[in-house]
């Protein structure tokens, strides 16, 4: 490491604070005319498409993109003010947050032309939804150990073998998939990977849902049977995935959404704990804002470093690291915290309900887009130690 | 940073650097490096960087004081910088001249207070007021019904009864029964009873970020020397992932601690606004000292437990810096019976609002 861990104090500037005042009326009204349900957000679906519609129709999926492409050429604490705001009101944002996030980024960067100017105001309209297809059966962790061939053909590609886990594939329309083209050499096991853009509506590919132990189907298994991709569909450099993946990795790991899954949590004890909790009740409110309030920070702060043009790697998984810890403990410290609150129905109803569907899906939040022991190696090579 | 600030972090670096090495200073046989780091503390006008230069100081920003004030936590500082920083700024908001000469402030303990009697004598007694014992003024808070004032105090007109604390620093018991302040002013409109306690916490929060920033760095650099069973440490997972959990206590401390520094600047005046971002900061940078102090501890072993090595230089004024001006468990009951007197729809709209 060469130098010390520095986050500096980003505020977001006056242009995001203006647009803050736009989401929030515009979440307002839907709230009003019953554009969606918060509480079947977080216990049934987040994916509403007829949602992303509308909020493609505001300019803000692909804002940061540039406007030929759709995009509104806004900056990335702009659309950070959308994604918290977004995230704490418990808005439906499922089908759309992968393209915004990860998927059209990938395109912007790595897609023909012709292909971006198809797809990419497509998912700013709110009408296109992506998945990843990166782990399977015998690769998760090891994303260099996947083993679905892509094997050259006339004009492309056949595509064989077996992705897993992959959220929300049965209602996407289009995936980003990690596939071998050739083996690992020698030198370097990382070698042989290749993203392609796989349109999923198609045959020679079967769907099959993987239910989840809060008895949802969110993700998936996809299976893939000489699947033909067309060479133009290839995206970035044959066998050299593995050089594309790493700039990627900070806008993924630093967003609010690395440490607001479980926020409706913190929401509801506030609550139950009344306006005048006793010093343990409100010493533990006191802490958990304060974390909350400096992981914020962190994350501002990161996302002004991308916005100057930096590539804040180290910075970006440390917010994901202590983030997603912090998500995930939250509904055990409520618990812990809510225990002296009158059990009558009336009274915490609501917190219960969500501290149980919270409890439920905890353990996967330090699995999903990379493993709490993953992200701590990376952060280990940020200070030099492999 | 700005430039500016980057400057004065660079001049305060070197200074630290040439006369406060925690190496010379922890083999120091007597207190002869002292005496030159105070003389060239004072000398660049950093001592008294936050008293207005008409008062004798040197009249630099909110922001700057912090900034030394982080550097000063990078070399586990053993001289009362930070309290003099804070005495100077106490007096300087007052209106009152700075003498020369290291200085504290009491109290430095959120249930301890200090009255002033209308024969215009102190009353009361601060426990753990930091360096007592060893400054020739006690810059304090006292209140005269219900006014608050700030005065300017002799040392050796109190009586003091010292004791080490965590860092071997002093965190000493001060009697102000019957004293007479050198000088009285009220504090100025706008500010109140914690203001000193939000600025001291401020200060800590700043140093103990500092302080976790050097020994993240001290500790992964000592795993790539230390070698067990034939690599080093550093190769070792589990290492590894101690350091990197080092590495997000530091990052946290850090980040609230600079933001909490910015909003004191930016703001100009100790409103909500402070109260939170400070309270967040005390809490968060006071967590961030217990944790980070035991992993670093870990990642040495038992050559980091011995009085030779510097690590405990670094360790032990994190846990004494956790508990000055308020710590964690204190600041939170406030923040929490804050955030519940808004209510529950409210503490969202307060976050963002930061
Ligand atoms: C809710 C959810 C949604 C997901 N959505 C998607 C998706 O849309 N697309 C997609 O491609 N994937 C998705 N994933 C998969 C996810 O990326 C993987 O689960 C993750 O990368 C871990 O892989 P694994 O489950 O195979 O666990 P493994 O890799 O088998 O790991 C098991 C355990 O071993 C540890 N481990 C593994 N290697 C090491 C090592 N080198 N050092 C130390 N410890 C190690 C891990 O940290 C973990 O604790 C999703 C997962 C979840 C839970």
């Amino acid at each position: 490491m060469s130098q010390a861990i520095q986050f500096d104090p980003i505020r977001l500037p006056p242009e995001a604070e203006e647009l803050r005042i736009e989401v929030r009326a515009f979440l307002a009204e839907e709230l009003a005319n019953g554009g969606f349900d918060p509480r079947s957000t977080i216990l049934t679906s987040a994916f509403d498409k007829e949602f992303s519609k509308r909020v493609g129709a505001k300019g803000w999926i692909g804002m940061t993109w540039p406007k030929k492409y759709g995009g509104q050429e806004r900056s990335f604490l702009e659309r950070y003010v959308v994604t918290e705001e977004f995230r704490v009101a418990n808005a439906p944002t499922a089908a759309h947050f992968t393209a915004d996030r990860q998927s059209g980024p990938v395109l912007l960067k790595y897609a023909p032309e012709h292909i971006k100017q198809e797809v990419l105001p497509a998912i700013t309209r709110g009408e296109c939804t992506f998945c990843i297809g990166m782990s399977e059966p015998n690769s998760g962790s090891d994303l260099f150990a996947a083993s679905t061939r892509a094997t050259p053909t006339e004009g492309g590609y056949l595509i064989n073998g077996t992705k897993l886990w992959t959220s929300n594939a049965h209602q996407s329309d289009f995936m980003i998939g990690l596939f071998r083209t050739s083996p690992p050499t020698k030198e370097n096991r990382r070698h042989g990977l290749t993203q392609f853009l796989v349109r999923l509506k198609q045959p020679g590919i079967t769907i099959n849902p993987v239910r989840n132990m809060a008895h949802k189907h969110e993700f998936n298994e996809v299976v893939f049977e000489d699947l033909f991709i067309p060479e133009d569909h290839i995206l970035g450099e044959v066998d050299g995935a593995w050089k594309q993946a790493t700039s990627e990795l900070a806008y993924e790991r630093s967003g609010p959404e690395r440490f607001l899954e479980t926020y409706y949590v913190l929401t509801e004890l506030v609550r139950v704990l009344g306006d005048k909790p006793d010093p343990r009740a409100a010493e533990g409110i006191g802490r958990l804002v304060a974390q909350v309030h400096t992981l914020r920070r962190m994350s501002v702060s990161v996302n002004g470093m991308l916005q100057a043009g930096k590539e804040p790697v180290l910075e970006g998984s440390i917010v994901k690291d202590v983030g997603t810890i912090w998500e995930q403990t939250l509904p055990d410290k409520a618990r812990s915290l809510s225990a002296f609150v009158d059990a009558e129905p009336s009274n915490r109803a609501t917190f219960d309900e969500v501290l149980q569907y919270a409890t439920t899906i905890a353990p996967k939040l330090t699995i999903q887009g990379g493993t709490t022991e993953v992200l701590r190696g990376i952060i280990a090579r940020g200070l030099g130690l492999r | 940073m700005s430039e500016a600030d980057a400057l004065l972090v660079d001049a305060t670096t070197r200074i630290f650097q040439d006369l406060c090495d925690p190496q010379t200073v922890n083999a120091a046989t007597d207190a002869a490096w002292k005496a030159p780091l105070w003389q060239a503390l004072e000398e660049s006008g950093l001592t008294l960087a936050w008293v207005p230069e008409e008062q004798g100081g040197a009249g630099a920003s909110l922001a700057d004081g912090f900034a030394i004030a982080g550097v000063s936590g990078r070399f586990a500082v053993p001289l009362p910088l930070g309290e003099t920083l804070l005495a100077g700024w106490l007096l300087g908001v007052a209106g009152l001249d700075s003498p020369t000469g290291a200085m504290t402030v009491a109290p430095s303990r959120p249930r301890d207070r200090l009255t002033l009697t209308s024969e215009g004598t102190l009353q009361g007694r601060a426990l753990g007021i930091p360096f007592a014992g060893s400054v020739e003024t006690i810059v304090a808070l006292a209140s005269q019904d219900g006014a608050n004032h700030v005065v300017h105090i002799a040392a050796k007109d109190c009586v003091i009864q010292s004791a080490p604390g965590l860092s071997g620093d002093g965190r000493d018991a001060v009697t102000f029964d019957g004293v007479v302040p050198l000088a009285i002013a009220p504090l100025p409109d706008g500010l109140g009873e914690n203001c000193l306690s939000l600025m001291g916490a401020a200060v800590r929060a700043a140093q103990i970020g500092g302080a976790l920033q050097e020994i993240l760095t001290m500790a992964s650099e000592y795993a790539q020397e230390r070698v067990a069973f034939e690599k080093p440490i550093a190769k070792f997972q589990a290492v590894q992932h101690n350091l990197a959990r080092l590495a997000g206590e530091t990052a946290a401390a850090v980040a609230a601690a600079s933001s909490a520094a910015d909003t004191i600047h930016t703001i100009q005046g100790l409103g909500d606004a402070a109260f939170f971002e400070v309270a967040a900061a005390k809490i968060r940078a006071g967590e961030a000292a217990g944790e980070g102090a035991a992993i670093a501890h870990q990642v040495y072993g038992a050559i980091g437990f011995t009085e030779e090595h510097i690590l405990h230089r670094f360790t032990q004024r994190l846990w004494a810096w956790r508990d000055d001006f308020g710590n964690e468990s204190e600041w939170a009951v406030q923040l929490g019976e804050f955030v519940a007197d808004g209510g529950a729809d409210e503490l969202w709209p307060l976050l963002a609002s930061r």
